[in-house]
């Protein structure tokens, strides 16, 4: 069993779902990007995503854009990013790691080398914003032979065909974008999620993770509760943007103002449990 | 299929260069596709079928006839440049003159069959990205014309450079968002118009200007630009009673040279020739050369040459031209040059100055910088041509919005 399964299957057996918190790689350098990846799972990370920083990063808001930028002065690349999460395996067997980002740096180092690279690294699934099944090919046979899941993202524009489509192309787990809109903006309504979520349950046995407008503890609570996870981004990176001095340097209020938030999100998901759907 | 001649007519059209791409939307199995997040892709699928249904409706070609003679003003001239001819010793110039065009330049063309497109698929806000503003303002227009809510994304950069353009915009009643992401040029306005789109699905229709992103844009934006070289291709036979031997054309994204080009794609004996914007010049690292100094790659929906670093981060293009600022090209120009149909070529920020001022002072036409580029070529090449030999330069716009930015260039204070 992979770890992004078998993570998302102890949890269920707990009886709640799970805190997919997110950090921009090298964001704003690579030790402090290092030190928080590190120090996520004993905050309450039950998996982690990493973004890799791109130059155009089309469907993301103000906030991921800056963190992006911020990675890419910093001195980041695809292989930086990989040496990043092999760092981190060296404490760290157990927790999931999810790599997100934009098809053309992963194009540009190779379909099957970044594959390989990424699961001897220690990545376990894989989310390119850009890259809809119709033009995956690329990424298929080679992610499949290095045992890496694509992680597919579903939409509330999606329909009940291009559900199934989507989804058949689908690992690991299914990302639900809550809304139609780029990431850190609008937030879905509990009600919108209790009904999106069984549309998406009826076209795939993956767990299913909610993410785009997920901020406060009520909201991972909620989502988490409904799916079967939530994933938070916009909302860390913003208040990690918040401790950086007048460089955009890192400060030592950093990495405890996010950790203290992680905390907090994961108390609150800890303590909603599972709603029967 | 038994029958001879169906057979022979199915042989043809197999080997015409000029076809739709395949199912996935690729040109020659590899440049274009849709790259798109999964929020877009039900979107761009709609908009595929819309417009397969729109291009089969003898009653949408009708409307689009219509407003394209009453209101765009076409056919444009084909005028024969006979003191540039005279002056440069070589091909017979003539200039396709597109920017008499209502608006000023080509773009009109691909935004009338759009908005056309928009209106019959009941979409009530518009938005863009533009560059030199060209776009920008064929957009404002139409969306004026038909009382349409209208959304313009600019860089900044260009927002400065452009400010005749950006005034017109607001004139026109568009909403004209200036974009500080990036180099806030070109790339970063298309950016932030995909954000816009993905946020504002029910009711948006995203008009994107240029043989660019995701498909069915590269080819829909052909077909529409296509009219000029149909045009010319009537105009140079009455004029000449034959095909032209070079047609020239700038090239950013590349929509006035797909247009020209693309009637010509089966006619070998036709040199088709893109001149691409080479900056301070194509190996100064500042430059907005694509094909000649980018690989492929995909950005903004599509697969094509792109200006990025070994790891795939997009670079920042460099041009005078605000229209030619951009690290891509429209895909179907990358299969065009990989398969040696059309030649891609540079022009400087300098030599388009000249040509600029060159065209000017011997036609009286004021070309737009993004045309002198091609001018700037076919002064090169003419002299090298017999005399009996004919090339058409298409001059997709005029250069009134450029005047303050060649002053300055030439040490004019206005």
């Amino acid at each position: 069993m992979s770890r992004i399964a078998k993570r998302f299957s102890d949890l269920a057996a707990q009886g709640r779902g799970a805190l997919i918190p997110y950090l921009e790689a090298y964001d704003p350098d690579r030790e402090t990007s290092l030190a928080l990846l590190r120090a996520m799972p004993a905050a309450g990370a039950d998996l982690i995503e990493i973004g890799m920083p791109f130059s155009d990063p089309s469907a993301d808001g103000p906030v991921i854009q800056a963190a992006a930028l911020r990675g890419l002065k910093a001195g980041a690349t695809l292989a930086g990013v990989l040496g990043m999460v092999q760092a981190f395996r060296e404490g760290d067997t157990q927790t999931p790691v999810i790599l997100m980002g934009y098809v053309n740096p992963v194009e540009s180092y190779g379909y099957e080398r970044f594959c390989a690279d990424a699961v001897a690294a220690g990545v376990d699934g894989v989310i390119l914003v850009d890259l809809p099944p119709e033009e995956a090919d690329v990424m298929e046979a080679p992610a499949q032979a290095a045992g890496l899941d694509i992680i597919r993202l579903v939409a509330p524009t999606s329909t009940v065909e291009r559900l199934s489509y989507v989804l058949s192309h689908a690992s690991g787990f299914v990302y639900y974008v809550s809304i139609a809109g780029i990431t850190g903006t609008r937030t879905a309504s509990a009600g919108d999620l209790r009904a999106a979520i069984p549309r998406v349950r009826a076209a795939t046995t993956l767990p299913v993770a909610v993410g785009f407008g997920v901020r406060t503890p009520e909201q991972a609570a909620q989502a988490a509760s409904i799916a079967d996870g939530a994933v938070v981004a916009s909302a860390l990176l913003q208040t990690l943007a918040g401790t950086l001095d007048e460089q955009g340097r890192a400060t030592d209020r950093t990495l405890p103002s996010v950790l203290e938030q992680i905390g907090a999100l994961a108390t609150a998901v800890r303590a909603a449990g599972r709603q029967t759907a | 299929m038994a029958n001879p001649m169906e057979q022979q007519k199915a042989a043809l059209t197999n080997s015409s260069l000029r076809h739709e791409p395949d199912g996935r939307g690729h040109f020659g199995g590899r440049y274009g596709g849709r790259f798109v997040a999964e929020t877009l892709m039900p979107l761009i699928l709609e908009l595929e079928t819309a417009y397969a249904q729109a291009k089969a409706d003898p009653a949408f070609q009708r409307e689009l006839d219509y407003y394209l003679k009453d209101y765009v003003g076409r056919p444009s001239p084909l005028w024969l440049a006979r003191r540039m001819t005279e002056k440069l010793g070589g091909a017979k110039i003539y200039l396709k003159r597109e920017e008499l065009n209502h608006t000023g330049s080509h773009k009109l063309n691909n935004v009338m069959g759009q908005i056309l497109l928009a209106r019959r698929m009941g979409r009530t806000r518009i938005v863009a990205e533009t560059g030199a503003g060209q776009h920008g303002v064929a957009t404002a227009t139409v969306c004026a014309l038909f009382g349409l809510k209208c959304v313009v994304y600019m860089g900044a950069t260009d927002v400065e450079r452009q400010k005749p353009n950006v005034f017109r915009m607001r004139l026109l009643g568009a909403e004209v968002v200036p974009v500080t992401a990036g180099a806030g040029t070109l790339k970063d306005a298309m950016n932030e118009a995909m954000r816009d789109w993905v946020a504002n699905v029910a009711d948006t229709y995203m008009l994107i200007g240029t043989v660019a992103g995701p498909s069915p844009y590269p080819a829909m934006v052909r077909d529409f630009q296509s009219v000029i070289g149909t045009e010319v291709k009537a105009q140079m036979h009455e004029a000449e009673g034959r095909l032209p031997d070079v047609v020239v054309a700038a090239i950013g994204g590349g929509s006035n040279a797909m247009g020209i080009f693309h009637p010509f794609l089966d006619d070998t004996s036709v040199r088709l020739i893109g001149v691409e914007a080479a900056g301070h010049g194509l190996d100064s690292g500042k430059t907005a050369a694509s094909i000649e100094r980018g690989r492929p790659g995909v950005l903004h929906g599509n697969r094509t040459y792109l200006l990025q670093n070994a790891d795939g981060q997009i670079e920042e293009a460099h041009s005078i031209s605000a229209g030619l600022d951009y690290p891509g090209v429209g895909p179907e120009h990358a299969w065009l040059n990989d398969i040696g149909r059309a030649e891609y070529v540079g022009a400087t920020d300098t030599e388009a100055l000249e040509a600029f001022q060159f065209c000017t002072g011997l036609e009286g036409i004021i070309p737009a910088l993004e045309s002198a580029h091609a001018v700037a070529y076919a002064m090169k090449l003419a002299p090298t041509l017999p005399a009996d030999s004919l090339m058409v330069v298409n001059l997709s716009g005029r250069g009134d919005k450029d005047i303050f930015t060649v002053a300055e260039h030439l040490g004019v204070e206005l």
